[in-house]
């Protein structure tokens, strides 16, 4: 049961990991708790479905096709109804809520309420410690390292990443020495939502496709960036990856209780919240910007 | 001059009771199909319902006393999945603005038993077409003289759709004893975490034993799960040999899919609502290939009308029909009564419809004393369905209680689930 746990919990945690950075990202560069951070997510397993399933184009080109669109639509999303009002945190997140739901409705009016599917890259599964674990499920987590792995070379490694770090660590000196503080917003915005598009693409073929896929993994984001600490990329990373575990962990030790695992990541939120309340890494945050 | 002024007044009392008389005659039957028109339930409420009205306007419409009335659908969105008080306001407007004379249609219980409660006050007959719970004709015994307006078509009552349910896991369960030699096998509940599957799941845990099989364990997913990976392990190391499914929401999918390309040795039977769809079959990629099913709808010989009715509708939409599509048969009940009975009057329509002996698309349908559909031998009786080789093909009735329907076919264990228990 051990091996069970170990990679069903890596797979849940991963996919997390890769919603829940993206989202520390903006917040902790623009102060933007972006709600609508999720919808990029859905309408990215929209675009897939329709390039790849409805159009019959081929799969990497849908891909590519459904991360760059995405990305394109998150940045106009910024320029038009964020930028204006960046200033102002509690307006923002009322926008971003009311982006996410014209998203949610226009996909309704498109597509309806039908519940759709994507076929899997990879058909078919491998042995790993005696579990089965489908080639889709060990590409999307390959997938999701790599892309965790060049978030980080990004922000360690470039001089991109730099001042995105500056911005993140002091808005007003940044601008003063002479970054341009909007750009590298809109940078990190499109990153973001990039983030939460090949998300999108990656658990397409894991799950269903449908207008409100994007609500429960908010939830989940939002506890796991609470947990990790807002703004800090490593407590979203352990965050995600301590969710992810718990939840297995129900599945396998509690059969009949298993509807309740969405609970139980929620409770161990609460749990660390009141023996910490800034998150596990708040602090580790602050140092390291 | 005085009886030139009497004979003008009688001309105008003439005129005026001409004028209201002619007015007050329907001149076409108002009948509002009710269902949440953005998803999929309500899309099929009114396709059903469109294709038994074209038919009958075709024809030139219902006769009522004389005169042919053609049939005149009103679109009412209840809007009850996202919102169930929505259904209740939806139906009270078509009553009273779009002045609808019948009413069919309705799909979550909660809003039905509402939208129910609507109807009733207005006295006017709705004929149900989407929920399974017993309470709602349960009603019409306790109250008949408040309830009598509500028939239900489809689906079958819960209660028999859960023995339709068990009939289909003995049957799956006599296969693998009979072909795979395993004279006790394990069996795992795998049902969503929602109201309605409590009792199916109760029953099962009393039910499997006597079947002379060994239950597993029990999984109890969130409804809106998106990945049952973990829950699938789970079943796969428990050693299961078949997986009785309770599951009516979107977890379907993502369940099949697993299920087929981790190749869980175990065969899937029971309730999972989008194996009845055709697009399960892209939605999983072809991965739930051999999942099984209860149904309303096979492309089988239920009735002459099931087989012409399922390929209109399945050219039409695109989609295989599911218990909703039942306003069809709704439709041309609705009809006959009228025609019986001469007029469009509720009370004397319900005497008519309690007389219904129809052999719908469905299957015959006879409505019990409490008007809800009988379930039997030669009544309705739901089927059974599988997907074979990405054809969604009736397994059952095969021989049962002296029932075969035209067209069905031996049900088949997953190839995987045959090599992994085969004893050699």
């Amino acid at each position: 049961m051990i091996e069970n746990i170990l990679i069903n919990g890596l797979i849940h945690g991963g996919v997390y990991a890769l919603l829940a950075v993206g989202f520390s990202l903006i917040f902790g560069v623009a102060r933007i708790v972006n709600i609508a951070h999720t919808a990029f997510y859905m309408i990215a397993a929209y675009f897939i479905y329709t390039f790849s399933t409805r159009m019959g184009l081929h799969p990497l080109f849908a891909i590519l096709f459904s991360i760059a669109l995405v990305t394109a639509i998150g940045m106009v999303v910024y320029q038009l109804s964020i930028k204006p009002i960046q200033e102002h945190e509690i307006t923002v997140l009322i926008v971003t809520i009311a982006v996410a739901m014209v998203f949610q409705e226009i996909v309704l009016l498109i597509y309806g309420g039908h519940f759709r599917g994507n076929p899997s890259l990879l058909t078919g599964f491998i042995q790993i410690l005696g579990v089965r674990v489908s080639y889709q499920h060990l590409l999307t987590l390959i997938m999701v390292f790599f892309v965790l792995l060049l978030t980080w070379w990004i922000l360690f490694k470039t001089r991109l990443g730099i001042a995105i770090r500056a911005t993140a660590q002091d808005r007003e000196v940044a601008n003063l020495m002479g970054m341009n503080v909007n750009q590298v917003a809109m940078v990190t915005m499109g990153i973001a939502v990039m983030m939460a598009a090949i998300g999108g693409v990656l658990v397409a073929p894991l799950s269903v496709v449908e207008p409100y896929m994007w609500l429960h993994p908010l939830v989940m984001v939002l506890a796991i960036v609470v947990l990790g600490g807002l703004g800090s990329i490593k407590g979203s990373l352990a965050g995600a990856f301590i969710l992810g575990f718990t939840e297995t962990l129900v599945v396998f030790l509690i059969p009949l209780g298993a509807f309740l695992k969405g609970a139980f990541s929620l409770m161990i939120m609460i749990v660390v919240l009141l023996i910490r309340p800034e998150g596990l890494f708040g602090v580790a945050f602050e140092e390291e910007r | 001059m005085e009886k030139w002024g009497r004979v003008l007044v009688l001309i105008m009392v003439s005129l005026f009771i001409l004028f209201v008389g002619s007015t007050g005659m329907a001149q076409e039957i108002k009948i509002g199909v009710a269902g949440p028109m953005a998803f999929i339930q309500g899309q099929h409420h009114w396709v059903g319902a469109e294709y038994a009205a074209e038919e009958i306007n075709a024809k030139g419409g219902v006769l009522v006393g004389g005169k042919r009335l053609p049939i005149k659908l009103i679109k009412i969105d209840t809007n009850e999945i996202l919102n169930v008080p929505d259904a209740a306001s939806a139906v009270e407007r078509a009553i009273t603005r779009d002045k609808v004379d019948f009413l069919i249609g309705g799909f979550r219980t909660e809003a039905v038993f509402a939208m129910q409660d609507v109807a009733m006050d207005y006295k006017k007959i709705f004929m149900g077409c989407g929920a399974a719970h017993p309470e709602l004709c349960a009603r019409v015994a306790k109250d008949y003289n408040k309830y009598k307006y509500w028939f239900r078509v489809t689906p079958i009552n819960s209660m028999f759709l859960a023995k339709v349910d068990f009939i289909l896991l003995g049957m799956v369960g006599k296969f693998i004893g009979m072909e795979l030699g395993i004279p006790k096998p394990k069996v795992a509940i795998f049902a969503e975490k929602a109201v309605w599957a409590d009792p199916i799941v109760a029953a099962a845990k009393e039910n499997i034993p006597k079947m002379g099989m060994e239950i597993a364990g029990e999984w109890r997913p969130s409804a809106t799960a998106t990945d049952v990976t973990a829950e699938l392990s789970a079943i796969n190391a428990s050693g299961s040999h078949i997986i009785f499914t309770t599951i009516s929401g979107p977890l379907g999918i993502p369940y099949a899919k697993k299920w087929g390309e981790l190749k869980i040795p175990a065969a899937s039977v029971g309730i999972n609502v989008e194996a009845q769809k055709k697009g399960f079959w892209e939605a999983t990629g072809g991965l739930g290939n051999y999942d099984m099913t209860i149904n309303t709808y096979a492309r089988v010989e239920i009735t002459p009308m099931t087989i012409p009715f399922y390929d209109r509708f399945v050219a039409k939409v695109g989609e295989f029909p599911t218990y909703n599509a039942g306003t069809n048969d709704a439709i041309r009940i609705l009809a006959n009564a009228i025609e019986r009975a001469g007029t469009l009057d509720a009370d004397k329509l319900v005497t008519e419809l309690e007389k219904t002996d129809f052999y719908g698309a469905a299957g015959r349908i006879v409505f019990t004393k409490d008007h809800d559909v009988t379930w039997g031998p030669n009544f309705v009786t739901a089927v059974g369905t599988q997907w074979q080789d990405g054809k969604l093909m009736c397994v059952w009735p095969l021989d049962w209680e002296g029932i075969t329907y035209k067209g069905a076919v031996k049900y088949k264990i997953p190839p995987w689930v045959v090599e992994k228990w085969k004893k050699k």
